[in-house]
């Protein structure tokens, strides 16, 4: 009987110097507690998920470049001043489209997008100066020239939809909705920057210290 | 006529059941220690085509994780970026390093880089990532400190054990929305979070499924 407590307590001497300890790092893929051979359709199944890959299309992938013309659900047409900024072929909106309305809840959707995509390279105050500047990011202009503030935000639209120079589209990352939301924001940076002790509330000013 | 057995052989059945209960406790205990995600998926951590440092980009620079993984709020999968989101920098920042060689090809060729997927929950559970950023949950409660990660691991386990710890009790791993994505933030930097977290489930009537249903079909 000794024997047979003397080889299990050997056993797991083995099996603990084979298998090693809960959480090491490993480059390993992890092991398959239920294998697909015994337990197949469990763990994988046929069916694709979400930027899976795909043996049936040729580029190997199973999500599919959306085709030409297509339009999502819920979005604007391609040629609505929504998603153009566009009155004709080449002519800016000055404002905003009737379906945008500016309000504070707009203006807060700005600023949380903007903080997001815009503030690495345009700063959080529109100068320019966002982090990517230390890391060798060409000039990034600041919005608060006398040319961004006279660009019609039928322009700044478009150029956060379909980039700028070096700046490229980021209509992946934001709707049409939201890109009037960042919009609206830009001119709200625009008009801080110029903004004086006057502009602030009498019933603020105790608050900031001001008199 | 001798005896066939020695007299010690009366104590064999009971020594020998006893062995077997330790025999199964000890095969209980591997299994349990062995045989679940604690074991099998904390600590992986692939090597990526492209050694892309999330303590750099996120913890360093403080990019926000929603400036890559943009469709988090609006969708149930948590995007791996587009080559075009890593070019919208590295157009111009290390623009011709080596190591970024797999995006360029990617960004002109439209095929995708080949990244390792780390987390994964098996095909039979079915995990919405909108509907926990946008209720509180922040990456940060399965996903670990990314922001401190040069290499990404697999810290969490994300076994069914793990999920149900936090739907029986949400509260205290819920945070406002608008700190979602600081990864350093704790509960204890907020003045009276219990309170908050309780007026937050109520508010937005968070009611997180126990049932067989709510994840897996």
């Amino acid at each position: 009987m000794r024997y047979a407590y003397i080889i299990l307590a050997l056993l797991c001497v083995v099996l603990v110097t084979l298998l090693g300890f809960r959480g090491a790092t490993s480059t390993n893929p992890p092991r398959q507690v239920f294998p697909d051979d015994v337990f197949p359709q469990m763990t994988n199944q046929d069916k694709y998920l979400p930027q899976s890959a795909s043996p049936f299309f040729a580029d190997g992938r199973s999500d599919r470049p959306v085709p030409a013309g297509a339009v999502a659900r819920g979005t604007p047409v391609d040629d609505d001043i929504l998603a153009t900024g566009q009155t004709a072929p080449g002519q800016f909106l000055h404002g905003f489209p009737a379906g945008i309305v500016i309000d504070a809840g707009l203006l807060a959707r700005g600023r949380n997008r903007y903080n997001i995509y815009c503030q690495p390279c345009h700063g959080a105050l529109g100068d320019g100066n966002g982090i990517t500047k230390h890391y060798g990011m060409g000039a990034t202009p600041s919005y608060h020239d006398d040319r961004f503030r006279q660009m019609p935000e039928g322009e700044i639209f478009n150029t956060i939809t379909h980039g700028k120079s070096t700046m490229l589209s980021y209509a992946d990352k934001l709707t049409p909705h939201d890109r009037w939301a960042v919009v609206a924001y830009v001119r709200a940076l625009q008009r801080a920057e110029q903004g004086s002790v006057n502009d602030v509330p009498a019933a603020h000013k105790t608050d900031l210290g001001l008199k | 006529m001798s005896q066939l057995f020695p007299k010690s052989a009366n104590k064999l059945p009971l020594q020998i059941i006893i062995f077997l209960i330790v025999f199964a406790a000890v095969v209980t205990a591997a299994t349990t220690y062995y045989a679940t995600p604690e074991y099998t998926r904390v600590g992986y951590a692939p090597v990526q085509p492209v050694p892309f440092s999330h303590a750099l980009h996120n913890g360093q620079l403080g990019i926000n994780c929603r400036y890559c993984h943009s469709n988090v709020e609006k969708t149930g999968f948590a995007n791996i970026p587009t080559s075009q989101t890593c070019m919208n920098c590295h157009n111009q920042i290390k623009a011709d390093s080596p190591l970024l060689a797999p995006v360029r090809a990617s960004y002109e060729s439209g095929n995708p880089v080949p990244w390792i997927q780390i987390h994964q929950v098996p095909d039979y559970v079915y995990f919405n990532h909108s509907v926990h950023i946008n209720r509180g949950v922040s990456c940060v409660e399965c996903h670990g400190q990314v922001n401190e990660m040069e290499t990404v691991r697999h810290e969490k386990s994300l076994s069914m054990g793990f999920c149900l710890d936090c739907h029986r009790d949400p509260a205290p791993r819920l945070r406002p929305l608008d700190k979602i994505t600081d990864l350093n933030w704790t509960p204890a930097q907020m003045a009276e979070h219990d309170k908050w977290a309780a007026d937050f489930i109520a508010r937005n009537k968070i009611a997180p499924p126990q049932s067989c249903t709510g994840c897996h079909r």
